[in-house]
């Protein structure tokens, strides 16, 4: 379609991408400005110029007829309307075309999307929980009411990790461990809460996009570091506005006048004299016990924590700033002639940095990703010859979404993916009794790549085909996923 | 596969976007949350198909408008004849100069047809169709450099002003233009109507035969441009405070003119910072609608050129050429 349809000696083209049919000379745009001749091809100057000016505004667009009651569905148009597999049924178990492969022309061009539910042996969910707490050593097992569901796995910064699922326990143990498993993968999955315990470790409620809650308590934020690293991320703000900053934690205890990021600033030593094991300078274990007060320690006067100021080095009027690794408490104080810290209000200088430290704090949350593999019965949906569908996506010829939320392939062999289940549709996952979880898979790409990777071409349908009486939900789009028909219009790289 | 247009709400979630090859409409209704739905519906309905009908006709829509009838069937042609044809007897004027204006009245007419609304707008590229119920009011932002969008001046019109019709046109702009102003801007009881003077006036405000002036015959430019080997303004060198008041007034003696026959209501004309308003009355200082700083600058549309939507970047119309 995106092709000229006629060519003039000197070079002109005609544009066939709507009815103006301008001839458009070379190097030159047609009256849309959206088309262009490109040493006699005709091209997109930029395939979303006007959507992509709209952008700047902030946001993206929300495909209008897809606002569930706010529109009457009579206009569905090729390029807004995405047909997710949720719901669409599954090619298992015979090697039968997909349920809906649905063809559009988006920008010109002829576009087809497969669409299909597959049925994964092969899945399960990656967890990851934002807490510093110790939720139990790593390789312990992870039970759902009382199965075996997954275990603890390498801890990443500020979080823990579980890795849930996976063929072992869904088919592996007994018969319930199968099923309280795949119960498991479907409720995190469809974005439900589950009570997980870990073996000689903590009992945990999970749930994607919401706060871990850890034996009882639920985590509010993530810190912006521990004390000490807090030091080093501030220290240049601190620095002339302040003689001394203490960053209370449970975990190290930072002090900027002796820490490394102190001293290469060439701030004095001020006599300061800490409670707790010293790591190396500036950085102190224990300084108090664990708890609920400053820094995740149970102080509630963080003078506590002080010893007295060694004379040598202080002096009176000497300035200190006391605070925890969230920001949510802070003192200041100022040396008295004796050399006592006496509280004062905080100057504005440094009010500042308190707020920087709080903005900087980033909520607690449990996130969960799906991972599954394509297996032979799902590809062979696609196409008759699979093994072309996994080189197309590996060449990026085919984009590959879950319920429309964009995916991450995992290289190598097959198509395995990953995707974060607060991407997709709300309850896009199912199960079946093997037991398996049924997720939804869609590949989309040119209808003559399609083609090209001996596609089920004679099944191809206009999505325009997909009559109303069929029990269709329409969604919102997910206002962070790029659009599956212009996934170039991605804003994150991840997921 | 058929073509369909581009149809979506922006992120605000109230202005609808409608959009079809070389068409582009921003569109806002206000009032009751079900009217406001009827009417979007109706501005998707009348929408799709319109640039298709429009197609069917466009050898004749760029040819020149002729004074002894109208062979154009559709409702929209007809409209953009109708808009032009009080200049064909004394200019080169096709009806291509009056399209963005007249598709933006048609797809309101569709709107204000199918629900009670308090107000809204058809904005296409800065050609903007504006219905008012009675007490109701816009504010109106007005640019100056349709390239270099950035409202200079605001004003508020009201329902009893009578004015329908906003549009705005200069050689920087989308679309050609013979004359060499920045942008003029008409008010007009019509969006069709302000489009065709914008373009007649957007002319005038020339100075013919100046060496720092660059004009380009339309053709080389765009093959089919109705404009043929009429030379359009490609760039304007810097020129003395003299000459810029020799330009525009040559564009204020025709919006007198045309303001005289009736044909528009106010015109505001901007060419190299220097501005002038005509319109709305006899004293100058009581104009309503356009505030005193306003930039006048004649710039001319050329008499047609392969033009749907106005010469304003759709830019501006989002930045609020027009806000609630």
């Amino acid at each position: 379609m995106s092709q000229p349809t006629e060519k003039t000696e000197d070079g002109r083209i005609r544009c066939d991408a709507c009815p103006v049919m301008c001839y458009i000379k070379p190097g030159a745009a047609g009256a849309c400005d959206r088309y262009a001749n490109h040493d006699g091809t005709l091209v997109r100057v930029d395939p979303h110029v006007v959507l992509d000016r709209t952008l700047q505004q902030g946001g993206s667009v929300v495909p209008f007829n897809r606002g569930g009651g706010d529109w009457d569905g009579k206009l569905v148009r090729g390029p807004e309307t995405f047909v997710t597999a949720i719901g669409a049924g599954t090619t298992y178990p015979d090697y039968k075309p997909a349920p809906f492969i649905v063809s559009a022309e988006v920008d010109g061009v002829d576009m087809v999307t497969v669409v299909t539910e597959g049925i994964f042996s092969y899945c399960g969910v990656k967890v990851k929980v934002d807490t510093d707490r110790h939720l139990g050593p790593e390789r312990s097992l992870v039970r759902a009411q009382g199965e075996p569901v997954g275990h603890v796995t390498t801890g990443e910064y500020g979080s823990q990790m579980l890795s849930l699922g996976g063929v072992h326990h869904l088919t592996g143990g007994s018969k319930k461990e199968g099923r309280v498993t795949c119960d498991t993968l479907l409720e995190l999955s469809n974005g439900r809460a589950v009570e997980l315990t870990i073996d000689d470790g903590a009992t945990i409620i999970v749930q994607a996009g919401r706060p871990p809650i850890v034996n009882g308590a639920a985590e509010e934020r993530m810190r912006v570091g521990c004390g000490s690293a807090t030091i080093g991320m501030f220290a240049k703000q601190w620095h002339g506005k302040v003689d001394e900053v203490v960053v209370v934690d449970d975990h190290i205890t930072g002090v900027l006048s002796e820490h490394q990021a102190g001293k290469l600033l060439g701030i004095s030593e001020t006599g300061i004299h800490m409670k707790g094991r010293r790591s190396t300078p500036g950085r102190y274990f224990q300084v108090a016990q664990p708890g609920t007060g400053w820094g995740g320690t149970d102080i509630s006067d963080p003078l506590s924590i002080l010893g007295p100021f060694n004379p040598k080095a202080a002096r009176p009027g000497l300035t200190m700033l006391m605070v925890s690794t969230t920001g949510e408490h802070f003192a200041y104080y100022q040396l008295d002639d004796e050399l006592k810290p006496v509280q004062h209000e905080l100057p504005p200088a440094l009010q500042q940095s308190i707020a920087r430290i709080e903005e900087n704090c980033e909520p607690a949350l449990c996130t969960v990703l799906f991972m599954g593999g394509a297996g032979g019965s799902l590809r062979s949906g696609v196409t008759e010859n699979p093994v072309r569908l996994t080189r197309s996506v590996k060449q990026a010829l085919t984009y590959v979404t879950c319920g429309g939320a964009p995916v991450y392939v995992w290289p190598g062999g097959g198509i395995t993916f990953m995707v974060d289940v607060t991407r997709v549709p709300e309850n896009a996952f199912g199960y079946v009794p093997t037991p398996a979880l049924v997720a939804p898979i869609e590949f989309t790409l040119r209808l003559s790549d399609y083609e090209a990777l001996e596609g089920h071409m004679d099944h191809v349908r206009p999505l325009s085909s997909l009559g109303v009486d069929m029990a269709r939900r329409q969604v919102p789009g997910h206002r962070d996923n790029p659009w599956p028909f212009a996934p170039e219009g991605a804003k994150r790289s991840h997921g | 596969m058929a073509r369909l247009p581009q149809i979506a709400l922006l992120p605000d979630g109230r202005r609808l976007h409608l959009q079809d090859g070389p068409i582009d409409l921003i569109v806002e209704a206000n009032g009751a949350a079900e009217a406001v739905r009827a009417a979007y519906a109706a501005a998707a309905r009348r929408f799709t198909g319109l640039l298709d009908e429009l197609c069917d006709e466009l050898a004749l829509l760029r040819a020149s408008a002729r004074t002894d009838g109208c062979a154009l069937q559709g409702p929209v042609a007809r409209r953009m004849h109708d808009a032009v044809v009080p200049y064909a007897s004394e200019t080169f004027i096709t009806p291509m100069a009056a399209v963005a204006g007249s598709v933006a009245e048609t797809v309101l007419a569709a709107m204000t047809a199918a629900a009670p609304l308090d107000r809204a707008y058809v904005n296409n590229g800065g050609d903007i169709a504006l219905y008012l119920a009675p007490e109701q009011s816009f504010t109106v932002g007005l640019v100056d450099r349709p390239d270099r969008p950035g409202l200079f001046g605001t004003s508020v019109l009201t329902a009893g002003d009578g004015i329908r019709g906003i549009a705005t046109s200069g050689w920087r702009g989308r679309s050609f233009s013979l004359g060499i102003a920045d942008a003029v801007t008409i008010l007009a009881v019509g969006a069709a109507d302000a489009d065709a003077a914008a373009t007649v006036v957007a002319n005038a405000v020339d100075l013919p035969g100046h060496p720092a002036i660059t004009r380009i015959p339309a053709r080389e430019l765009q093959p089919d441009s109705d404009l043929g080997d009429r030379p359009v303004t490609r760039g304007v060198g810097p020129l003395a405070p003299a000459e810029i008041d020799t330009a525009l007034a040559a564009g204020t003696a025709v919006a007198d003119t045309l303001i005289a026959r009736g044909l528009i209501r106010a015109a505001a004309l901007h060419l190299a910072g220097e501005t002038r308003t005509v319109g709305l009355g006899s004293d100058p200082t009581s104009l309503s609608v356009i505030p005193a700083k306003a930039g006048i600058s004649m710039a001319s549309r050329a008499a047609g050129g392969p033009r749907f939507r106005g010469d304003d970047e759709r830019r501006i119309a989002e930045q609020g050429t027009l806000h609630a």
